[in-house]
């Protein structure tokens, strides 16, 4: 059953040429027409029909054969990321989709567009239990923005239409596309593939509210001390350029979430720093003093907020957003500005007066004071002999002047590259913010390399994350792609650890994890590596590691026990950040 | 803020999975659905869901925007018990001989607005139309007198201050909607909005 837009443009193609083509070339044929270049897949019974097809394209489309299609999903999701366009995923029935579960999971909660075709069994053995056969549009349903099942090769064009218009749209997110197999075989008189720009049940963006937008000029121009938050909708909305221009005009000092990082250069005048649970001290503490706090494309996640009760009490709110179930959610907004920030910016940066506020600002560089006294100081230039996490990515800022696009991993040495890391342009971090997904960094970094060849993409794990992914260097000794990896080892699972240590008492429970060598690892996939523990070879390495033709993995051993400072104990609010485990 | 009945109407496309989709924003959350109705509406083609549930105007507010954030959903409405008219349809069964000898029931039925659907020699089928109460209530009447078999309908809502659903579509079916596509409680209460 479709919708009447849907109808409607099938009747509008009468004029066309009318060939006969399977459902399977019908699925390549809409990924040219929308200007996909890379598959990232593994095949399988249930798909058969779509890969010996892609047999006939593989002139047009570039397929990346992964090594697990959690692989897959998270090297489209890096894809994705890098590029700005959406990522495609092929995976056959059963055990092949329910792979991809959780990168729909992290691909949802971070709202990134990826398109994931899946085989699955014969329409009529639908619901028999049959080989490989499981229920894919019911398992894929909380975790996807849109999921459907074709069984008729005559709604391929149509259904490929919408999914990429919604994955790409609004708020952007992941669409399952689960095909059987007798609509991969079945000939069909094809008439052409049409873009979808409309569906009825479908508002990517909503409409703008002119009053709402005057309403938070009047807010802004009226505040002491406003204070911008930001995240991935910047980036998503394409919309750093207005971004820049609206915080230049306010004058207002800006920090980002996670996701948000690098849609403005980090080292911009009004650039504060990170906000959350392991992020900067000052945008942490002056969250709660600033009178108007104004969030642009971001969602007041827990590990931004902390404690709700004591997040921001004292502001007024402005909240621009995309999603409309985003508005007051986690936070009540005073002004809520539904739209896109593409737009709404350039209208607030039209209202809003030009400022500064100096005073304001000093307070933010007398915090970021005393965290660098504190907490940086120690772990950029460390006084011991063991390496830190932070002056591997000290070093590594100097060498890339923070051209490089950085896939980070979950956990410690996710904290610490976000905490440390440089950045000059938008699309530069990849990392698993909401989810948390371990095991994300190396095959993202696979899918951004591909996303952004023009770059260098570093992938930045830790020993734990690595271990469970590592069948990807297959992928990279098969096709190639130019990723640079770093593995901090701490011979940990340091974030539980850390937590077992500052809440548990120390009681450290199966966080002491082995490793094997992995440099020896790497050999046995070709790629080159080498590990290193000492400072006076890091500088040397991480040349090595970037002037390296092709992939490199170099592992730096890293103090074991080390703790990722500040920090917003869970259950406090942001005020109650703290520098150090002493102070916990 | 106090749990109350809410009454959520949805109008949605008529599409496979998408009762699962709607079911999951409740379950997700740990929200019981007391009562559940799909059904045609006032427009051709467009589905229109009834659901209720027990919870804070705050979640419910919440919950309708989760429901109209799926692609397929048109617009979710909640109401309270006062703004709508609504109706839910029981069916009793119980056996003939009573009912034929104790003039009393026959009496109660009547009482009760039953009426007969089907009579046959071993057991007779009542059916009463209206709010929980009143379906109930005659439950705890008929016990006494062999009550075999009681089952209830959902709960079908009319809203009181509705212009229908064709209007509003005419809007949806544009590429860019107008007002009507995108109001919200924000819009509806323009005065409240900067008081929060």
């Amino acid at each position: 059953m479709e919708t009447l837009a849907m109808t409607k443009k099938q009747t509008k193609t009468d004029t066309k040429t009318v060939t006969s083509v399977s459902g399977s070339v019908a699925v390549l044929e809409a990924f040219l027409a929308e200007g996909v270049e890379t598959i990232f897949g593994y095949p399988g019974g249930a798909i058969m029909p779509i890969y010996d097809a892609l047999y006939d394209y593989n002139d047009r489309l570039q397929h990346i054969l992964v090594r697990h299609e959690q692989g897959a999903i998270h090297a489209a999701q890096g894809y994705a990321r890098a590029s700005g366009k959406v990522g495609v995923v092929f995976a056959t029935s059963g055990p092949g989709a329910t792979n991809l579960v959780t990168g729909l999971a992290d691909a949802m909660i971070d709202s990134t567009p990826v398109v994931c075709i899946t085989g699955q069994v014969f329409a009529h053995l639908l619901g028999t239990d049959a080989f490989q056969e499981t229920d894919v549009i019911n398992i894929t349903t909380p975790v996807t923005k849109w999921n459907y099942q074709v069984t008729d090769a005559t709604e391929i064009p149509s259904v490929l239409a919408k999914a990429f218009y919604i994955a790409g749209s609004g708020r952007p997110g992941p669409v399952v596309i689960d095909i059987t197999k007798n609509a991969q075989l079945q000939k069909f008189d094809y008439t052409g593939y049409e873009k979808c720009e409309h569906i009825r049940s479908y508002r990517p963006k909503p409409i703008v509210r002119k009053e709402y937008v005057e309403e938070a000029a009047r807010l802004i121009n009226a505040a002491e001390r406003p204070f911008v938050i930001f995240g991935q909708g910047v980036i998503l909305g394409k919309a750093e350029k207005e971004f820049k221009q609206f915080i230049e005009k306010a004058g207002t000092p800006a920090a980002w979430t996670i996701m948000g990082m690098s849609a403005i250069p980090t080292d911009h005048p009004l650039a504060m720093g990170m906000l959350g649970m392991h992020g900067n001290y000052g945008p942490n503490v002056l969250t709660n003093e600033c009178d108007v706090l104004i969030a642009v494309g971001m969602r007041f996640d827990d590990r931004v907020t902390g404690r709700l009760d004591k997040y921001a009490k004292q502001a007024k709110v402005v909240h621009l957003d995309i999603d409309p179930a985003e508005i007051d959610k986690n936070v009540k907004s005073t002004v809520p500005v539904w739209g896109d920030c593409k737009e709404t910016l350039p209208m607030l940066t039209e209202l809003i007066e030009q400022k500064v506020y100096p005073q304001w600002l000093q307070r933010f560089k007398d915090h970021q004071q005393k965290e660098e006294d504190k907490v940086i100081k120690d772990e950029l230039n460390p006084a011991g002999d063991v390496l830190t996490m932070g002056e591997v990515i000290k070093e590594l800022n100097e060498l890339t002047k923070g051209d490089a696009i950085i896939v980070t991993d979950v956990g410690q040495h996710q904290m610490v590259a976000c905490r440390y890391a440089k950045f000059n342009q938008s699309k530069s971090n990849i990392t698993s913010g909401g989810l948390g997904t371990m095991g994300y960094a190396l095959p993202a970094a696979i899918g951004a390399s591909y996303g952004d060849p023009s770059r260098t993409t570093i992938a930045i794990i830790g020993d734990g994350g690595f271990q469970m992914t590592l069948q990807e260097l297959g992928t990279i000794m098969q096709f190639k792609p130019d990723v640079k990896i770093i593995i901090l080892n701490n011979n940990f699972l340091g974030m539980v650890r850390q937590w077992q240590q500052l809440f548990h008492e120390k009681r450290y429970s199966f966080v002491d994890i082995q490793s094997p060598d992995f440099v020896q690892v790497a050999k046995g996939f070709g790629i080159p590596g080498k590990s290193i523990s000492e400072r006076k070879d890091l500088k040397g390495a991480l040349k090595e590691l970037l002037g390296s033709k092709r992939s490199f993995l170099l592992e730096v051993m890293v103090g074991k026990e080390n703790n990722v400072f500040p920090m917003v104990p869970q259950g406090r609010g942001v005020a109650e950040i703290v520098l150090c485990k002493e102070e916990v | 803020m106090l749990k109350q009945e809410y009454t959520i109407t949805v109008y949605t496309e008529n599409q496979i999975g998408l009762l699962n989709r709607i079911a999951i924003i409740f379950s997700r959350r740990k929200i019981n659905i007391e009562s559940l109705n799909t059904s045609p509406s006032e427009v051709d083609s467009v589905h229109r869901f009834t659901i209720v549930i027990n919870e804070t105007e705050d979640v419910v507010r919440k919950l309708c925007r989760q429901i109209e954030k799926q692609v397929e959903v048109l617009k979710a409405y909640y109401n309270t018990q006062e703004e709508i008219v609504w109706q839910e349809l029981a069916l009793y069964k119980v056996p003939t001989d009573i009912i034929a000898e104790e003039v009393k029931v026959e009496r109660l039925l009547r009482e009760h607005g039953a009426k007969a659907v089907v009579i046959r020699k071993d057991y007779t089928v009542f059916e009463v139309a209206g709010h929980r109460e009143e379906t109930d209530n005659l439950i705890k009447v008929l016990e006494p007198y062999g009550l075999i078999e009681f089952v209830r309908s959902a709960r079908v809502a009319i809203i009181k201050d509705s212009d229908g659903f064709h209007e509003k579509l005419k809007e949806f079916e544009y590429r860019e909607p107008g007002e009507g596509a995108i109001e919200n409680e924000f819009l509806n209460e323009n005065e409240k909005v900067f008081s929060m």
